[in-house]
């Protein structure tokens, strides 16, 4: 469900959402609420990757973890080379985990998150599961 | 791909409810 706010038409609806900037971009869950924010420019496919990025997190706080995992797999799969897919390596990681105690699955993540990704941050969040 | 961006937010929010959907709102400032 897209809605477009332009901020001089709605002011009131560019605040109401505690925005300060443009672009920015939410994600809500079907609630309302905020579950994912970018906030500035974007290429395109970090922009594709960030919104994947924000309906896997709606997914996951439903606690619907098959769905989570699947979206952070689309972005791992399709958009390998944004700042969003060491991301969702690290959160597809813990999504499978959740869906099925099965805590191995988070031990392979630091190594290939020093492997392929080892400046990101997420690379350093992973080193407590290392193996 | 054309997108069809609802200028509501209140009932954009309702009907995203009513059809279990994620909402994407974007905030822009720039010239229509």
């Amino acid at each position: 469900m897209p809605i477009g706010v332009h901020i001089k038409e709605n002011p009131a609806g560019f605040h109401r959402f505690d925005s300060v900037w443009t672009p920015t971009a939410l994600v809500l869950d079907e609630n309302g609420k905020e579950r994912h924010r970018i906030e500035g420019y974007l290429p395109k496919e970090e922009f594709a990757a960030q919104l994947l990025l924000g309906l896997a997190r709606v997914a996951f706080m439903q606690k619907k973890w098959a769905d989570s995992e699947k979206l952070y797999d689309e972005i791992i799969q399709k958009y390998p080379n944004t700042e969003a897919a060491p991301e969702a390596i690290y959160w597809k990681a813990v999504s499978h985990y959740k869906g099925t105690n099965d805590h191995t699955v988070l031990g392979e993540v630091p190594k290939t998150l020093q492997q392929k990704y080892p400046k990101s941050v997420w690379a350093k969040k992973a080193i407590p599961w290392m193996a | 791909m054309a997108v069809s961006w609802n200028k509501d937010i209140d009932a954009a929010l309702s009907q995203a409810k009513g059809q279990h959907k994620p909402v994407l709102v974007d905030f822009s400032a720039a010239p229509a």
